[in-house]
């Protein structure tokens, strides 16, 4: 079970991510981290089928890099989220889909924040807060141990601090 | 060129000019696919073999489909930018097969990172629906000098692929000079079986090496003190996990060998130690578990390569404890 919730203020976008890597029931890993830097202003959140997340992020992450190296300058957050789509729904009906539910949080300079709801069924939506999964922590029957916290605002991605739920 | 002509690989970023003549006829142009509008025209920095989806369909032994799969998919994306993965297969015909025989699963393996680098732990019983097919199997299987994979799911996949792995990896190392990183093998490994995810391919390896030079190890310096040793430690599977860390413990008996490490393993651990908790929690594992039993192998990667101690019987070590406890009745 996975989560990510992302929420976007008047000049910054909050996002967090759980940090739980699990096979079946067991955790793999604790302290994964599950958003992956496209550019200096732009995070894409990604969770879903075990192998399809890192693989499908990595992807767009090294395409998003490459468009840098080719033109000189970043895809502003929204061309970033409309490629995403794109390539998320050019594998939806191949032999290999891809499983996966992304957030994109980005900061453009002239358009200020921005965060993007997507789907593994690539619908794509801009919205002020959107989750994947449940996080409750009162009331859901399983608790995810640890949160990554990070925020993007005029200066770039930053680190808070990592929440915890409490002792063990 | 028999592994060559088993799986069909081809090779990925191939010259425009080498193109035709270096790979074998696949009965279809797919060399040709990886080369289109790729910006890389001879550079040639990378010479991986990898599978092409495309060999599925053409096998004689039909893999067994554990999803059905959706009929024509060509996804081709134009404008996406060109260096980019190969595309989807133009026609996929294959239903559900069933396999021909049961397959081999079930083990016990386990590898954790301490001060003296990376320990790492399996049992020997090769099972099969019940039947214990193979009680002295290997399940820590050495890829090069400093590096070792465990191997977990199919014993004939993983020791096939493990085969694989250590080609490319040795082949890379002469061109180039220097080894992949443990991470980048992984990686390797991971992208390598990506064409074969929804069939019935099963591989849960993790690699356990010693990454040389001084800016070896970890991905966290300064969160994790093996930034400062070479050792690394990387878990992949089949269907497309791929995850570093610094404990893993893969199979069927992994939950009962997760309970014993998870108390016991420090990073400030002598070798002894290690050793002792790493046995420990094989032994019981196997005492558990159906599917795991009969011998532990345990290997130790350093800076100095693998070492490998010898096989042990757990049934000793059964009797042992009985004696110990007094023989209780169990």
């Amino acid at each position: 079970m996975e989560y990510l919730i992302g929420i976007q203020g008047p000049d910054f976008v909050l996002v967090a991510a759980d940090n739980v890597a699990a096979n079946s029931i067991l955790q793999m890993k604790h302290d994964a981290d599950k958003m992956f830097k496209l550019s200096e202003k732009i995070l894409l959140l990604c969770v879903g089928e075990a192998g399809d997340t890192a693989q499908f992020a990595e992807y767009i992450q090294k395409n998003v890099q490459l468009y840098k190296m080719r033109n000189g300058y970043e895809l502003s957050p929204s061309a970033a989220a409309n490629f995403t789509r794109k390539n998320l729904a050019d594998y939806l009906r191949s032999r290999t889909p891809y499983h996966v539910n992304l957030l994109l949080a980005g900061y453009d300079d002239t358009d200020g924040p921005g965060l993007y709801y997507m789907d593994y069924l690539s619908a794509l939506a801009k919205a002020p807060f959107a989750a994947h999964g449940y996080g409750l922590r009162k009331r859901f029957i399983l608790n995810l141990p640890s949160f990554t916290v990070r925020v993007i605002d005029k200066e770039g991605i930053h680190d808070l601090e990592t929440l915890t739920s409490g002792p063990k | 060129m028999a592994l060559q002509d088993l799986c069909k690989l081809q090779e990925v970023l191939v010259d425009r000019l080498s193109a035709g003549c270096s790979s074998e006829p696949f009965g279809t142009t797919t060399g040709c696919n990886y080369v289109s509008g790729s910006p890389f025209s001879d550079a040639g920095m990378f010479h991986f073999y990898i599978p092409a989806a495309e060999y599925l369909e053409e096998s004689p032994i039909r893999f067994g489909q554990i999803r059905p799969v959706r009929s024509v998919g060509a996804a081709s994306s134009p404008d996406s930018p060109a260096l980019s993965w190969p595309p989807g297969l133009p026609l996929a015909s294959s239903h559900c097969v069933p396999l021909p025989f049961p397959m081999a699963h079930g083990t016990t393996t386990l590898a954790f990172l301490f001060q003296g680098g990376v320990m790492v732990a399996a049992d020997t019983r090769s099972s099969c629906s019940g039947l214990v097919a193979c009680p002295a199997s290997q399940k820590i299987l050495p890829i090069h000098s400093h590096l070792v994979g465990t191997t977990s799911g199919t014993s004939a996949d993983c020791a096939l692929w493990k085969r694989i792995l250590a080609r490319e990896l040795r082949l890379y190392q002469l061109r180039h000079g220097r080894r992949v990183s443990t991470s980048g093998a992984a990686k390797l490994l991971a992208r390598m079986l990506h064409p074969f995810k929804g069939t019935e391919l099963c591989v849960g390896a993790t690699l356990c090496g010693w990454d040389g030079g001084a800016a070896g190890g970890g991905r966290d310096p300064g969160k994790n003190p093996s930034s400062v040793s070479g050792a690394s430690l990387c878990y992949v599977c089949s269907d497309g996990t791929r995850l570093q860390g610094a404990l893993f413990s893969v199979g069927s008996g992994s939950p009962y060998a997760y309970s014993i490490l998870d108390q016991g393993v420090k990073w400030g651990l002598t070798v002894d130690q290690a050793t002792a908790v790493a046995r420990e929690a094989v032994y019981r594992a196997t005492h558990r578990d159906a599917y795991s039993g009969n011998c532990v192998d345990v290997y130790r990667v350093s800076s100095e390569g693998w070492t490998r101690r010898t096989r042990e019987d757990l049934k000793e070590e059964y009797y042992r404890e009985e004696e110990r406890r007094g023989r209780p009745s169990e």
